[in-house]
């Protein structure tokens, strides 16, 4: 297959790579660096492999690279500000949500923008957030307590 | 149990959580190394087939591959992949590669190319002619005479009667069960059906493999036992212990899936072969029929009762099957009995066992490790006699269940593949895991409610469980700890941290003992080159065993530091105390970085030292699970309301963590109760490697969770802790078979309990009503 360019921005850093048009999102961004992006299933069925994609949560395993020309794509690497947590990742800490940590990534940027969007959800609405991770470690009580949490510290 | 304690017994956050929230290379496959190739295992499309002709010579000539195995170019070397202690109480019945297959997804050949597309494209340039057996499916048709023999090899050793397709038979009992029957008022007898669950760990199996620039095989890889890898690796591939290295990063969950020798093998010879990296890392479907699963059981239990509810004796009869190889085959099935009917104090109990082989993806640990199976039967027909003899099952519990000072005689019959040791309790919650678990759900109330008009039927239903705290006799671990400049301190251990967060623990208990903050434990785990010896990861066996050396090391290391402050302080040893990052005495104290600076530049000492630990009891934790459910009589959907689990593990070294594997356990053991299955076809194809149609709980589904820690003070555990992160699975089965009982008056004895399980009992149950009717 013949190389392509793709533009976009990642974590707020302009970015173009060269890839194979047939490449999937997922494996660019593991091939750049962005280990925090998971592969779970290849499938669409984990969501291990979140991203957000113009602010909205997405599988990157499902997406063609060059499907995100032009977009702004957050992972994992870019919520916390420096050395400074978001506060979903200061809740996930501190609750003990976080087991082997593998699917952990995807829930806090699932939360995020459901916090983006929705400030102050009730717990239906963070499960129904969390609906599209699977986790094996937490039975969730842990992850959704933490984003509730992190959702009145927002306030 | 914090009483006094700085760390232990305290919520600190996971030793290496802000990598994990931020992303940061943690997991075996973030690494990135030049030259990496991708290693791929051509899966047997058969159940039972011979090779009769292969031709590796096409993928071969393909560009960009670098190397293909076989059967032909590799040893051929019996060995059991279950990772366990030297000797594997479990068979060697398994190869490298072989020229026969026996399951769906065994291994056919390997590959290593420049791409994952090349290497699926040699793959399917390798030329295979079968000669196709008879396959053995149904484990009931497994010992008939005439069965296909699935281990007809001769050089296999440690098969009880590979004629028979038999991996292991177990009998074993205290007492006179036949006496004890005569002796009883009333005889309970059922058959109980479980299936094959998986694991699911949301990391795949993944292993990478390189030689170091002195020529030594590096195996990076997601495993619960690093060092079983690495002597099983220099077994089958026939070279030195001391050329391997075995590397385990974070592991993306295992679930005992991964207390398995299970791509490290191969994935060595491919780099062996390549001269170059190779990595193979499982897709999920895969994972799903070419990793492990849960033994699926037929159990037969029959127990005697007095009038008055008092259990006489029991006994258990199982046929289990281990699949193609004997993985953990009459380890996990010796549990099942030793583990389970031990809960009840019967005089007289006997357990006998037939593993057998079938040609089905393989059986391995998985968390419970034979218990859940054991309980699903013992507990709901235990329920069946309590409603039978009109006690109420939690007062029929109270009655019949081991006590604190009782002694587990079966214990002693039952070990890991051979005689034990006999166990005896000396902690146990469990009459206060029942009662509060009991007032969380409402028990009282909603036993005593009235059947709901309508089709939404509610119930309560309850069970008690116990497990082990690593294997007695056999587990074993070892800590090394150093101190550096700074006062804090290198904690060097080859425990494995499965996810559940061993690594804080262990942390947690060095710091305590020597009397400094989390943040001065620095721990490196699971390294085969770094860290001392451990069994790894399984049993229940870090916090108690690992925990047990790390606390020895820790002692031995304080005596050191406060030998040192002794000298710098000119005050006896006996007037100094360790705590708050420093020694002290009256009037006077010693940093722990000043205490280092000295040791190490003025003494040219290295405060330093290790302790290996192990025991000769298990001392087992304690659990009561009540399930509220609602079970709609026209779909025959069950939806569990409410789980509320109550366990005694001890001290809880972390609450939240403790808390934490008690909600995980619950959420698998829902998916074993209701949902999760991996259906085979008629020829041992799997029909559901995926999570589209292997449902497992998630966000969504999952009921309101009740955690209860009933703490205790174990003497044989590191600051009387035991164990926690397998008992909590086995209860949900049951328990939530009891509740639909007592929603709708069915009994369920086969899992999962599905949806047109439910409705066609219903259905069945009426057309008896009616019949009675007429």
């Amino acid at each position: 297959m013949k190389a392509m360019e793709v533009r976009l921005n990642v974590n707020g850093e302009a970015k173009q790579w060269t890839i194979a048009p047939g490449d999937l999102l997922l494996d660019v961004l593991r091939r750049e660096g962005y280990f925090g992006v998971k592969r779970g299933c290849e499938a669409g069925e984990c969501g291990a492999c979140t991203v957000l994609l113009d602010g909205k949560p997405i599988n990157s395993c499902l997406m063609f690279a060059a499907q995100a020309e032009g977009a702004d794509v957050l992972t994992i690497e870019g919520v916390a500000h420096g050395s400074t947590l978001h506060p979903l990742q200061e809740a996930f800490l501190d609750h003990g949500a976080v087991q082997c940590g593998f699917c952990t990534p995807a829930m806090i940027l699932n939360a995020k923008a459901l916090l983006d969007r929705k400030p102050h959800p009730s717990e239906e609405e963070v499960r129904e957030a969390l609906a599209g991770t699977y986790c094996r470690c937490t039975g969730f009580r842990k992850p959704v307590e933490a984003v509730l949490a992190a959702a009145g510290a927002k306030r | 149990m914090s009483s006094g304690r700085t760390v232990v017994g305290h919520n600190v956050r996971k030793v290496e959580g802000v990598k994990l929230v931020t992303g940061g290379p943690a997991f075996t496959d973030d690494i990135q190394l030049p030259g990496l190739l991708y290693g791929k295992i051509l899966p047997s499309p058969y159940a039972h087939a011979r090779i009769k002709r292969i031709d590796t010579r096409k993928a071969k000539a393909l560009p960009g591959v670098h190397a293909v195995l076989t059967y032909k170019n590799v040893p051929r070397v019996p060995h059991t992949t279950a990772g366990q202690a030297w000797p594997e109480p479990s068979p060697y019945d398994t190869y490298l590669l072989d020229s026969k297959v026996r399951f769906v997804g065994d291994r056919v050949a390997a590959v290593a190319a420049e791409s994952r597309a090349i290497a699926e494209k040699a793959l399917r340039l390798i030329e295979v002619e079968y000669d196709v057996l008879p396959a053995v499916l149904d484990m009931e048709q497994a010992m008939a005479p005439g069965a296909a023999v699935i281990h007809d090899e001769p050089d296999s050793k440690g098969i009880y009667d590979a004629s028979r397709n038999i991996a292991g038979y177990i009998l074993r009992g205290i007492g006179d069960v036949d006496q004890g029957f005569r002796d009883s008022d009333r005889i309970f007898e059922r058959e109980y059906r479980t299936q094959r669950q998986q694991h699911c760990p949301l990391e795949p199996h993944i292993t990478i493999s390189w030689l170091d620039g002195d020529g030594r095989l590096v195996i990076r890889t997601s495993t619960q036992v690093p060092y079983h890898s690495r002597r099983q690796v220099a077994m089958i591939l026939q070279i030195p212990v001391s050329r391997i290295h075995v590397i385990k990063p974070r592991m993306g969950g295992g679930f005992g899936g991964k207390q398995e020798m299970l791509l490290e093998d191969i994935c060595g010879a491919l780099a062996l072969a390549a001269r170059r990296p190779v990595k193979i890392e499982y897709t999920r479907e895969e994972e799903f029929y070419m990793a492990r699963t849960r033994h699926p059981q037929i159990l037969r239990m029959k127990m005697g009762v007095k009038r008055d509810g008092t259990i006489l004796a029991s006994q258990l009869t199982v046929v289990a099957t281990t699949g193609a190889y004997g993985s953990h085959s009459t380890t996990v099935q010796g549990n099942t009995g030793s583990k389970v009917l031990p809960l009840y104090r019967a005089e007289h109990m006997r357990f006998e066992c037939h593993v057998v082989y079938t040609n089905t993806p393989v059986a391995g640990a998985f968390r419970g490790y034979g218990c859940p199976q054991g309980f699903f039967a013992q507990e709901t027909l235990v329920d069946e006699i309590a409603n039978d003899l009109g006690i109420d099952p939690v007062e029929f519990h109270r009655q019949n269940v081991i006590r604190l000072g009782d002694t587990d005689r079966l214990s002693a019959q039952l070990g890991e593949g051979k005689e034990g040791l006999p166990r005896i309790v000396r902690s146990c919650g469990l009459p206060e895991c029942l009662d509060r678990a009991a007032a969380a759900i409402g028990w009282t109330g909603k036993r005593q409610a009235l059947p709901a008009a309508g089709h939404l039927k509610r119930g309560v239903g309850m069970a008690c469980t116990m497990q082990g705290s690593g294997i007695a006799g056999i587990d074993w671990a070892s800590a090394f700890l150093k101190m550096n400049e700074d006062g804090s301190f290198f904690l060097q251990t080859g425990a494995a941290d499965v996810g559940g967060g061993a690594d804080t623990v262990l942390s947690q208990i060095a710091a305590e003992t020597l009397g400094v903050s989390l943040d001065k434990i620095v721990i490196t785990s699971g390294d085969t080159d770094t860290t001392p010896f451990d069994v790894g990861a399984y049993a229940s066996s870090t916090t108690i065993i690992s925990g047990g050396a790390v606390k020895k090391a820790a002692e031995k290391v304080r005596e050191q530091v406060l030998r040192m402050a002794a000298k710098m302080l000119d005050t006896p040893v006996e007037n100094l105390t360790c705590g708050d990052n420093r020694v002290s005495a009256v009037g006077k104290s010693a940093t722990m970085t000043e205490i280092a600076l000295h040791s190490m530049y003025k003494e040219k000492t290295q405060i330093m030292d290790g302790a290996s630990h192990f025991n000769t009891d298990s001392p087992p934790p304690f659990c009561a699970t009540f399930a509220e459910v609602e079970v709609d009589t026209e779909t025959g959907k069950v939806r569990v309301l409410h789980m509320a689990t109550a366990v005694d593990p001890g001290t809880a070294i972390n609450p939240a963590q403790a808390e934490g594997q008690v909600e995980g356990a619950v959420a698998q053991g829902l998916g074993y109760a209701l949902t999760e299955e991996l259906v085979l076809d008629g020829a041992g194809r799997p029909l559901n490697p995926n999570f589209l149609d292997y449902k497992i709980f998630g966000a969504k589904d999952m009921p309101k969770l009740t955690t209860i820690l009933v703490e205790t003070d174990e003497p044989l555990g590191p600051y009387g802790a035991k164990s926690i992160s397998e008992v909590p699975i086995n209860g949900p089965a049951p328990a939530i078979a009891n509740a639909i009982f007592h929603a709708i008056g069915v009994r369920f004895r086969k899992l999962p309990i599905r949806p047109e399980d439910v409705l066609r009992a219903l259905r069945e149950k009426e057309t008896v009503a009616d019949d009675q009717c007429v």
